[in-house]
């Protein structure tokens, strides 16, 4: 009874230091390929910029409230998912380095790599959501309710991020190509952001996608973020947003566990 | 009984209609050198990735320090290192960080990591350059530290797939020292090769693979006494080829081997020096002046072309090693 209760412990424990292991390296990794870490946050603020000043004038809100203060907690949104794919590239890279054999190898926690990696890119993601806000302020943005409203759609934005990077988790170690895993996560990704509620309201696109368009995932989250954020009404967003946090964990989380035991380099 | 440290019991393992592995059961001895030879697509990596826990096999079964890999894997990893066929080291991290994590991984007593790393640090001849990034590092230094990886933690067994692989000459050497030392330190080491001098330099014992199967199994001498005794190497030109090849049937009392690339026959020296005496006597009298002539031992390329009809080389281009000069091996130990 003791010594399992201990051997329990000591798994638990050594669970923790290898995810915090992995963690590290990760974000080691991000902070010196400096290069990347400049244009993934320089990618955003362009789309940030780009909406606004370009197609700001032109595009018909049937909103009330101003296009940046419609556009960037959607915005937000989109710059987690986008940065969602820089997981399954980085794990097809370790994976074609030989390196996720090397850990498959070592007695650590099943889980801890993509724990690591999906945890670095939750990370990164908020360090660009910091830049993304500055810049918003700048060109005008104002959160329109309380601070801590607007801190929970960020954390909802951040934590819907992490959820799709256990998906793309899942899909890089099936690829187990970074091109492919490139091009196969920007098909997948696409429709959801620009099919959304995220630069237009959908009752502006035609009937036959509004549906989707109004009741994807993204949709959802990110009016769920634009109503924390615009002091808006919310209704029951926060729990629709939840739920879908929770579902794509609950499928992609195990699925990564299970694609990770069974990978190997070609 | 004697203390196995590596065993292979009938493992099969195919990937679609590939059989890469068709059977191999082996059994290395405790602080022994195991060779596992053979040419490209012959099964090498998928044995080590069956050992080392990062493929279930089909059928069979294998041990690592008496634990069987396939029931309990993540008790296996505690008594094995593995240093893939690519350098499987972080480009981003130094060196010492490199070994740092896995040395953490391990499980290690925190306290020790950073002390474990530096040991292996120097041990490999990186200490000068282990807080440099993985990036700065040549070739042989990055297998140099992917070899220091596998033994942060200390592993009874080392798997090694091709750690020589694409190192230049001195690289190699150095590589060859390495690996010798640890041995003499008590691991058990499974390393496969492309390279029959390397079999024949480092491995006790040495297994032949092609085609997922073990084909032969013995000590370099063994191996090589299965071809009989020495050979007498004659390169002649194209002129004097049937002249050349009468007079060398004739004293082997069998047709001369000819190899069209080297225009080399091959006779087996039945009675050693002797027979060479009679050779350069019997091409003297036939007005045949030889471009080179040489008495040796066979080589594992001998070995190979014996056991599967063709030459490793077909397969794989071998540094520093072609058909006109073939150094005498088999002597280093
Ligand atoms: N993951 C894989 N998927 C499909 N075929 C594979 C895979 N790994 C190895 N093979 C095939 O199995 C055979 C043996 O490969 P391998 O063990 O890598 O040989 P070696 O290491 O001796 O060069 C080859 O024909 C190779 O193409
Ligand atoms: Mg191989």
């Amino acid at each position: 009874m003791t010594t399992q209760t201990r051997s329990i412990s000591q798994d638990v424990t050594n669970q923790m230091r290898d995810t915090t292991v992995m963690i590290k390296r990760n974000l080691l990794r991000i902070i010196r390929l400096p290069q990347l870490l400049f244009f993934s946050s320089v990618q955003p603020i362009i789309f940030l910029l780009l909406f606004t000043f370009v197609f700001g004038g032109a595009i018909t809100r049937g909103t009330d409230i101003s296009y940046i203060d419609f556009l960037l907690p959607g915005v937000l949104v989109q710059t987690a998912v986008f940065g969602s794919t820089q997981t399954a590239i980085g794990l097809t890279e370790d994976l074609a380095a030989g390196v996720i054999d090397r850990f498959r190898s070592l007695p650590m926690a099943r889980s801890a790599v993509l724990a690591g990696r999906t945890t670095a890119d939750l990370v990164r993601n908020a360090a660009v959501t910091v830049i993304m806000l500055t810049v918003g302020t700048i060109i005008g943005y104002r959160i329109g309710g309380t601070v801590i409203e607007a801190a929970l759609g960020v954390v909802i934005a951040l934590l819907f991020g992490f959820s799709v990077s256990w998906a793309m988790a899942s899909l890089g170690l099936w690829v187990k190509n970074a091109e492919t895993a490139q091009t196969a996560s920007f098909v997948l990704i696409f429709p959801l952001v620009f099919a959304s509620s995220i630069f237009v309201p959908p009752a502006s696109m035609p009937s036959w996608l509004q549906g989707f368009a109004a009741n994807q995932p993204v949709s959802v989250v990110a009016s769920t973020v634009r109503a924390l954020m615009g002091g808006l009404p919310i209704g029951s967003r926060i729990l629709e947003s939840a739920m879908w946090i929770a579902a794509i964990l609950a499928v992609f989380f195990p699925l990564g566990v299970y694609l990770y035991r069974r990978a190997v380099s070609t | 009984m004697e203390e196995a440290s590596i065993v292979a019991d009938s493992i099969v393992r195919s990937f679609g209609d590939v059989t890469a592995l068709d059977g191999v059961s082996l059994s290395v001895e405790t602080g022994t050198i195991y060779g596992l030879l053979g040419p490209n697509g012959a099964g090498k990596t998928t044995l080590i990735r069956v050992l080392t826990t990062l493929l279930k096999p089909d059928s069979g079964a294998g041990f690592v320090a008496g634990i069987d890999v396939v029931a309990q894997p993540n008790l296996a990893r505690r008594s094995l290192g593995l240093a893939g066929q690519t350098a499987a080291v972080d480009e981003f991290l130094t060196g010492r960080e490199n070994l740092e994590m896995v040395g953490n991984l391990y499980h290690l007593p925190s306290k020790e990591v950073k002390q474990r790393a530096s040991e292996v640090l120097e041990r490999i001849d990186l200490d000068d350059a282990g807080d440099r990034p993985v990036s700065t590092y040549s070739g042989g230094m990055r297998r140099r530290l992917d070899l220091a990886a596998s033994l942060v933690g200390r592993p009874e067994v080392l798997f090694l797939d091709e750690p020589t692989t694409g190192l230049d000459p001195r690289s190699r050497l150095e590589m060859w020292g390495l690996i010798n030392e640890l041995v003499e330190e008590g691991a058990t080491v499974m390393l496969t090769t492309q390279y029959l001098d390397e079999a024949d330099r480092l491995a006790d014992l040495i297994g032949v693979i092609d085609h997922g199967r073990l084909i032969s199994e013995g000590t370099a001498s063994d191996l090589k006494a299965k071809l009989g005794g020495d050979i007498i190497d004659v390169a002649v030109s194209a002129d004097d080829r049937d002249l050349a090849g009468a007079v060398l049937t004739g004293i082997a009392g069998k047709e001369a081997a000819w190899d069209d690339v080297s225009f080399t026959f091959t006779i087996p020296a039945t009675n050693g020096a002797a027979t060479l005496t009679e050779v350069v006597r019997g091409l003297d009298q036939a007005g045949v002046v030889p471009d080179d002539l040489a008495l040796h031992r066979p080589s594992l390329d001998d070995v190979f072309l014996s056991l599967t009809g063709r030459t490793a080389e077909d397969k794989v281009t071998e540094a520093g090693e072609s058909a006109s000069t073939k150094p005498q091996r088999g002597r280093s130990k």
